[in-house]
């Protein structure tokens, strides 16, 4: 199982505390990671990743063990720690302000 | 006694107003969907309480949301809003080709007689419908792929379908704007589409008469009589008496024409409202005197309606999707401005209140009328 951080936004709408639990298949990936929230939880389907283009929405960041790997391939493994469960990885939404 | 819901789609989510059939007490329920934009929100003239939102952001893309019980709750419906085959382009803002993307829903219409059918424009501009309640999208690709597609250009706003008429006596009469390409009609449920943008004049355009390119801010109609229809442009205030084929002027003695949002009397075929904006560049009441324009002629010859209005220091925009009617005697008109105001006419215009006051931008404005 690995442990996913959702922002705000996506909590309010998934109904779910701060952090999900997801089982992906090996190996673990972004993508698998993003097939198994949209697949348990549907309302999220398009709000991460562009259905169209199957790319990270702009202003998302997928951040692990104090690394950024957003710009990782979508078929890249997720860090060890990530996938054992020892470490969340964060969706993240741009800050913004004005 | 009648009740009258009016739905409120703001920068930061959605709000429910209600009343009863005298419209003088109202209570705001909301915000729905806190955080995101709702361009729009709209009621089933088949079932009043399925009611359909546009919820998007920058962020996270594009939901539908649906409701079975009159706004109560909601549930997320289908948001695959994919473009048919090809995609190709149009023209981006310095003239170059632009592959066409999709970024959010502007405007959700439904059917006046089944609850389950819905179309939804977009932008980059397209047509989708739903027969399944939202279940699932269809793009009516006629539309995208009309011929002249590739010339069409975005307004500062986007590229948007942002306006979407069914003719009542033939559902398969549909017309629809698009900012900046103008107005295309369909005679067979969206197959295939016609531009319909003759008597128009754009002075923003090389060729201002063009077949297509025209800015065209919100088109509207009674059902009473579906080959008259009213425009507000970019300038201009027009009107076509043969279903769009051809358009004349009746901007007449209003302060500007230049303005967003226009709307049709409930009870009265000719008697039209607008509300006046200063200019292209200054997106505020002329003299910051926030007034509705009404004609009752469909000619001509407005005259401002003020009474409960902000009359001086008043520099809000009213959005094209943001002014309403409900069918009550007397008519209602309500609209919602970029400052967060929601004034509501019992009187078909003569006497405004505020109903709601400090909400985020006004995005939209629907009214439904509640036995």
């Amino acid at each position: 199982m690995i442990r996913v951080v959702l922002p705000h936004h996506l909590r309010k709408l998934s109904g779910t505390g701060g952090e999900v639990t997801l089982q992906i298949p090996d190996p673990p990936t972004q993508a698998g990671m993003i097939d198994a929230l949209e697949a348990v939880y549907p309302m999220l389907f398009g709000t991460i990743r562009d259905p169209a283009t199957q790319r990270r929405r702009p202003f998302i960041r997928f951040f692990a063990g104090e690394e950024d790997l957003s710009h990782e391939p979508p078929d890249a493994s997720l860090p060890e720690a990530v996938a054992a469960g020892r470490e969340p990885l964060y969706v993240v939404g741009a800050m913004a302000g004005g | 006694m009648s009740k009258v819901r009016v739905l409120v789609g703001t920068a930061k989510g959605g709000f429910v107003l209600t009343a009863d059939g005298a419209r003088k007490d109202w209570t705001v329920a909301g915000p729905l969907f806190g955080g995101w934009e709702v361009y729009h929100m709209a009621g089933s003239p088949a079932d009043p309480n399925r009611l359909y939102a546009s919820q998007s952001t920058s962020w996270f893309g594009q939901l539908i949301q649906r409701s079975d019980d009159g706004g109560s709750t909601w549930s997320t419906a289908d948001n695959k809003f994919g473009y048919t085959g090809e995609t190709g382009t149009h023209q981006w803002y310095d003239g170059t080709p632009h592959p066409w993307e999709f970024a959010r829903v502007w405007h959700l219409e439904p059917s006046p007689d089944d609850p389950d059918a819905v179309y939804a424009g977009a932008e980059d501009a397209a047509l989708f419908k739903t027969t399944d309640g939202a279940a699932s999208w269809t793009e009516l690709d006629g539309l995208r792929t009309h011929p002249t597609g590739p010339a069409w250009q975005p307004g500062a706003g986007g590229m948007c379908t942002h306006t979407v008429l069914i003719n009542p006596s033939d559902p398969d009469q549909l017309h629809v704007a698009i900012s900046a390409a103008g107005v295309f009609r369909s005679e067979d449920g969206g197959g295939t589409w016609t531009p319909s943008n003759r008597g128009l004049r754009s002075g923003g355009i090389p060729d201002a008469d063009a077949e297509v390119g025209h800015c065209v801010h919100r088109i509207a109609r009674h059902p009473s009589r579906p080959d008259v229809l009213f425009m507000q442009k970019h300038w201009d205030v027009m009107r076509s008496d043969d279903g769009g084929q051809s358009w004349y002027e009746i901007s007449d003695n209003l302060p500007s024409d230049f303005g967003f949002p226009i709307v049709v009397h409930a009870h009265e075929p000719e008697t039209v409202y607008v509300v006046p904006i200063t200019s292209d560049s200054e997106h505020y009441p002329p003299e910051g005197k926030l007034r509705v324009y009404r004609s009752t002629t469909g000619v001509g010859d407005w005259q401002p309606l003020t009474e409960g209005l902000p009359q001086s220091n008043c520099y809000v925009n009213v959005l094209r999707d943001a002014m309403a009617t409900d069918t009550l005697d007397k008519c209602g008109i309500y609209f919602g401005t970029t400052g967060g105001q929601v004034y509501a006419s019992a009187d078909a215009g003569n006497s405004w209140q505020s109903i709601a006051r400090d909400l985020p931008r006004v995005l939209s404005v629907e009214a439904q009328t509640l036995p």
